[in-house]
C-alpha cells in the first residue's frame, strides 16, 4: 500500500515573514524574506554566493539566529522559542549538510542513529540502547539509500557520495517533516550529485517530506527542482518553476553573461 | 656560538653553587662506601614495607579514579568552543590552579588540612590529575571539528547527547592516552608524598634514610622501581586492549 | 497520524531488527575492564585508613591555614629568599645540561635502528626506565646521604631523574628518522661519525631543542622543593619556615616558587616561537 494516499497536504507549513539576518550591524545578509514551504516536492534555492542562501536554511532551524522575522513551522513562531522548545522543533526538521558533517569516528549505523537522539534519553544512547523499531528502521533506510552492509563501517572509510547518502539517512531517521539540504552536492562530482539529487527526490516522493535544497548548479535545481527560488543580495528575486527560468531571469539572480551558455 | 655560551654558563653557575672538584671527588668517595652499604638489599621490615607499597598503590589508584571522573566534567567546563566565557574562564583558572604547584608542597598542605595520612595523598594527587588531564582534554576539545557537533545539535539531541556523539568520539582516544600517562604519573608520585606525610611508601623509604638503614633503602627503591615498570607494562596492554592508538612519547 | 502510519510502512525491515556496537569479544573485554577498575577501586577505598574527624575538621583547618599565611611577609625576600631561588633555577639549570649530555648517549645506545645488538638496546632502555622510577625527591634523599646536604646534591638528583625522560624521547626521535637519507649517506662512504652529525642530527634537532626545553620547564618545579630533603635552593628555606611555623614567610616562598615558574613558561614559550 503506497503511503501517499493517506497524505494530508497541508500538514507541514512553513512560513517565512520578514526574516533579516545582520551579521555585521548595518549589512544585512538577508533582507526582509518572505516565504511559504507547504507542499512536498523538492524546492531549490539558487544565487550567486554570499546571496545568502545558506544564512536562509540555517535560519529555518536556527543554527543561525535570525536577526529579525518571524518563522512559522506548523503555525508555531520557533524564532522566540525556548532551548529545550527548540529541540522539539529541531527533530522534526532534517538537515543535510555540503560536507556531510558525519561523526567520523562513528559507525555508519551510529551515524544513522544520531537522528534519533532526540527521542532517546542520553543515558540509552550513551549505552547504545535503541528501540527494536529504531534499528528496523536504521537498516531499512540503509538499503532504501543503497548502503546495505554498510553498518559496522567507520563513517571516515566511507567515498564522499557514500557519506552524503549515510547523512541522507541520517536526517530522514528523525522522521521528519522538513529535510533542509545545505549545498548538499556542492562537494560532490557530478555523476555523484545527480545520484544523491535522484536520492532526494526518490525519499521526498516515498515519505512525502518537503525538501527545501540550497544549490549553486542551476542545472541541477532545473532538473530536480519542481519549484526554484532564486535570491540575489540577500532577497527573493524569482519564485516559480524551472520553465519560467529565462536567461533574463537568471542574468537577474547572478547577473553578467559569460557563465551562461 | 650558542655552545659557548653555555659552557660558560656552567662554569658560572657551578662556581656560585660552590660546587667545587675537592667535593665532588670527596663524594665520589662516600658514594662508594654508600652503594658498598646499599648492597646487598634487605627487607629489614616486611610488613611496614609491604604496607607502604599497598597504600602507595591504593592512593594511586583512587587518585586517578578521582581525577579521570573529575576531569570529564571540567574539561568540558573549560573549552572555550563549547561554552561561554564566564563558564570557561573559572574553570580554566581552576585547572591553572591545580597545575600551580608541585604535588609536594600540595600535599603539605593537605597534610595540614586534613592530617597525616593517606587521605592528603589522595586529595594531593586528585589535584595533579585535574590539572592535567583537565588542560589537556580541554586543549583537546578546543582542536575538535564543529561541524559534526553542529550536524548532531540540528537533530534535536539533548547537550549530553550531543557531547557524547559529536564531542567525546573525536577526543577518546586522546583522553585515554593522557589519562594513562596521568595514572603512571600518579603511580610514581604516590612513592613519594609519604616523605611529607601524605601515606604510601614514601614515609617508610624516609625512616630508612634516617635510621641509616640503607641497605632496606635499596630495597624499598628495587620495589618501587619494579612496581612502576609493572605499572607501564600494564598501562600499555590495556590502551591495546581497548583499541586505542599506542602513544610512543609517554614518559 | 497520517504521516506516522506511512513511515511505519516504509521502515519495518523485515528481517534486521538487531545491532550491536561492539562483537561479542569487545564487550567481554570490555565488561572485564571495567570489573578490574571496579574492584581495584572498592578494595582501596574500604582499605584505605580515613579518620573522618580530620576530614570534617578540614574546613576549619584551611581557614586557619589562610588566615596565618596573611599578610605575605615580603620584608624577607631580599634576605632569606632570593638568593635560595637563584640556587634553585641554578639548580635545575645546571641539572638538565648534565642530564642532556648523559642522556644522548644513552639514547643513542637504546636506538634499535643504530645499535643492533639486543643486550645494549635493552640494557640502555633498563637504564632510562630506572633512572625515571625513582622520583626526583628520592634521588635528592640519596645524593644528599651521599654527597651531603647542598646543591651539589640536588643538581645531580635533577639530572639523574631527567636521564630517563631525555633519554626516551632522543631514543624515539633517532629511531622514527628517515633512512633513507641515512642510506644515501652511508653510500657515500661517510664515517660513522658523519653519518651521526649529517644524517641524525639534522632530524633529530628539533626535537632535541623541543624535549630539553621541556624538561628544563619542569625541573624548575622540581628542584624549588628538594630543598625539603636539604637538597639546596628554596625548597631549604621552605623547610626551615615551616619546621619554625613561619607561615607568612611561607606565603612568601610559595610566591616566589610560583613566580620563577610562571616566569619559565614564559621564557621557553618565547625561545620555543624563536627556534622551533
Amino acid at each position: 500500500m503506497k503511503g501517499h494516499d493517506l497524505v494530508d497536504a497541508r500538514s507541514v507549513t512553513l512560513s517565512i515573514r520578514g526574516l533579516s539576518k545582520e551579521y555585521v550591524p548595518g549589512k544585512p545578509v538577508l533582507q526582509s524574506i518572505d516565504l511559504d514551504i507547504d507542499s512536498d516536492g523538492i524546492t531549490a534555492i539558487i544565487g550567486p554566493s554570499g546571496t545568502g542562501k545558506s544564512t536562509l536554511i540555517r535560519c529555518i532551524n536556527r543554527l543561525v539566529e535570525p536577526t529579525i522575522g518571524s518563522i512559522h513551522f506548523n503555525h508555531q513562531d520557533i524564532v522566540g522559542l525556548s532551548r529545550s522548545d527548540l529541540r522539539l522543533v529541531r527533530r522534526q526538521i532534517g538537515m543535510v549538510f555540503q560536507e556531510y558533517n558525519l561523526v567520523e569516528r562513528l559507525t555508519v549505523m551510529e551515524n544513522l542513529l544520531t537522528g534519533r537522539l532526540g527521542f532517546v534519553s542520553a543515558w540509552r544512547a550513551w549505552r547504545r540502547d535503541y528501540p527494536q523499531e529504531d534499528i528496523s528502521q536504521a537498516f531499512a533506510l540503509l538499503e532504501i539509500v543503497g548502503l546495505s552492509g554498510f553498518e559496522n563501517q567507520r563513517a571516515d572509510s566511507l567515498s564522499g557520495g557514500q557519506r552524503q547518502r549515510v547523512g541522507i539517512a541520517r536526517a530522514v531517521m528523525q522522521k521528519p517533516q522538513l529535510l533542509l539540504a545545505d549545498e548538499p552536492t556542492s562537494s560532490l562530482d557530478p555523476k555523484t550529485s545527480v545520484e544523491i539529487m535522484q536520492l532526494l527526490v526518490s525519499i521526498s516522493e516515498k515519505f512525502q517530506i518537503p525538501v527545501v535544497v540550497n544549490m549553486h548548479d542551476v542545472s541541477l535545481a532545473k532538473r530536480f527542482a519542481s519549484r526554484i527560488i532564486g535570491m540575489s543580495a540577500g532577497r527573493i528575486v524569482y519564485d516559480g518553476d524551472a520553465l519560467g527560468l529565462s536567461d533574463q531571469v537568471l542574468q537577474a539572480i547572478y547577473g553578467g553573461e559569460d557563465w551562461m551558455q | 656560538m650558542a655552545w659557548g655560551l653555555l659552557v660558560l654558563y656552567v662554569v658560572w653557575a657551578g662556581a656560585r653553587l660552590d660546587f667545587t672538584w675537592s667535593r665532588f671527588v670527596v663524594g665520589l668517595d662516600n658514594a662508594e662506601k654508600f652503594i658498598g652499604r646499599m648492597f646487598p638489599p634487605e627487607i629489614l621490615q616486611p610488613d611496614s614495607m609491604l604496607n607502604g607499597l599497598v597504600e602507595s598503590l591504593e592512593i594511586a589508584i583512587l587518585a586517578s579514579f578521582l581525577g579521570i571522573l573529575l576531569s570529564l566534567p571540567l574539561g568540558v567546563l573549560a573549552a572555550r568552543n563549547l561554552m561561554p566565557a564566564w563558564v570557561s574562564w573559572p574553570a580554566r583558572s581552576l585547572i591553572a590552579l591545580c597545575r600551580s604547584f608541585h604535588p609536594v608542597i600540595v600535599a603539605i598542605l593537605f597534610v595540614k588540612a586534613v592530617g597525616f595520612g593517606a587521605l592528603a595523598g589522595i586529595l594531593t594527587l586528585t589535584v595533579a590529575s585535574l590539572g592535567f588531564i583537565g588542560k589537556l582534554f580541554a586543549e583537546a576539545i578546543e582542536e575538535i571539528s564543529l561541524k559534526q557537533v553542529e550536524a548532531v545539535r540540528a537533530t534535536g539531541s539533548p547537550f549530553i547527547s550531543v557531547l557524547t556523539y559529536g564531542v567525546f568520539p573525536q577526543v577518546f582516544s586522546r583522553f585515554i592516552g593522557f589519562s594513562t600517562y596521568q595514572i603512571d604519573s600518579n603511580l610514581r608520585n604516590s612513592t613519594m608524598v609519604g616523605i611529607v606525610g601524605a601515606g604510601g611508601i614514601g614515609s617508610t623509604l624516609f625512616a630508612a634514610f634516617q635510621r641509616f638503614d640503607y641497605s632496606f633503602v635499596c630495597a624499598i627503591l628495587i620495589a618501587i622501581i619494579c612496581m612502576i615498570m609493572i605499572g607501564e607494562t600494564l598501562a600499555r596492554v590495556v590502551r591495546r586492549l581497548l583499541g586505542v592508538d599506542v602513544q610512543k612519547s609517554d614518559v | 497520524m497520517s504521516k506516522k502510519v506511512m513511515f511505519k510502512e516504509n521502515f519495518m525491515h523485515p528481517d534486521k531488527s538487531m545491532w550491536q556496537r561492539h562483537s561479542r569479544s569487545e564487550r567481554l573485554t570490555r565488561l572485564f575492564l571495567m570489573i578490574m577498575v571496579l574492584a581495584a577501586v572498592g578494595y582501596s577505598a574500604q582499605n584505605i585508613e580515613i579518620i573522618p574527624e580530620f576530614l570534617l575538621d578540614a574546613p576549619a583547618q584551611v581557614k586557619d591555614l589562610f588566615v596565618r599565611m596573611w599578610p605575605i611577609q615580603f620584608g624577607f625576600y631580599q634576605k632569606g629568599v632570593h638568593e635560595a631561588l637563584m640556587d634553585t633555577v641554578h639548580i635545575a639549570s645546571l641539572g638538565t645540561i648534565l642530564a642532556v649530555v648523559l642522556a644522548v648517549p644513552i639514547g643513542v645506545l637504546s636506538a634499535k635502528n643504530l645499535i643492533r645488538n639486543v643486550f645494549v638496546n635493552s640494557f640502555a632502555r633498563f637504564i632510562l626506565v630506572a633512572t625515571r622510577s625513582v622520583n626526583s625527591l628520592i634521588w635528592a634523599l640519596l645524593f644528599v646521604a651521599i654527597f651531603g646536604p647542598g646543591a651539589l646534591a640536588g643538581t645531580l638528583a635533577i639530572a639523574f631523574r631527567s636521564i630517563g625522560f631525555v633519554g626516551k624521547l632522543v631514543g624515539e626521535a633517532l629511531e622514527e628518522v628517515d633512512p633513507r637519507s641515512i642510506e644515501a649517506l652511508h653510500a657515500t662512504g661517510a664515517s660513522w661519525m658523519s653519518v651521526l652529525l649529517k644524517g641524525y642530527w639534522p632530524q633529530c634537532e628539533p626535537t632535541f631543542w623541543s624535549v630539553a626545553l621541556f624538561r628544563w620547564d619542569i625541573n624548575i618545579r622540581e628542584s624549588s622543593v628538594l630543598g625539603l630533603v636539604g637538597a639546596g635552593g628554596i625548597g631549604m628555606a621552605l623547610d626551615s619556615a615551616l619546621n619554625l611555623f613561619q607561615w607568612t614567610r611561607v606565603s612568601l616562598i610559595l610566591l616566589s616558587i610560583f613566580v620563577i615558574v610562571i616566569i619559565a613558561e614564559i621564557v621557553v614559550t618565547q625561545i620555543r616561537k624563536r627556534i622551533l
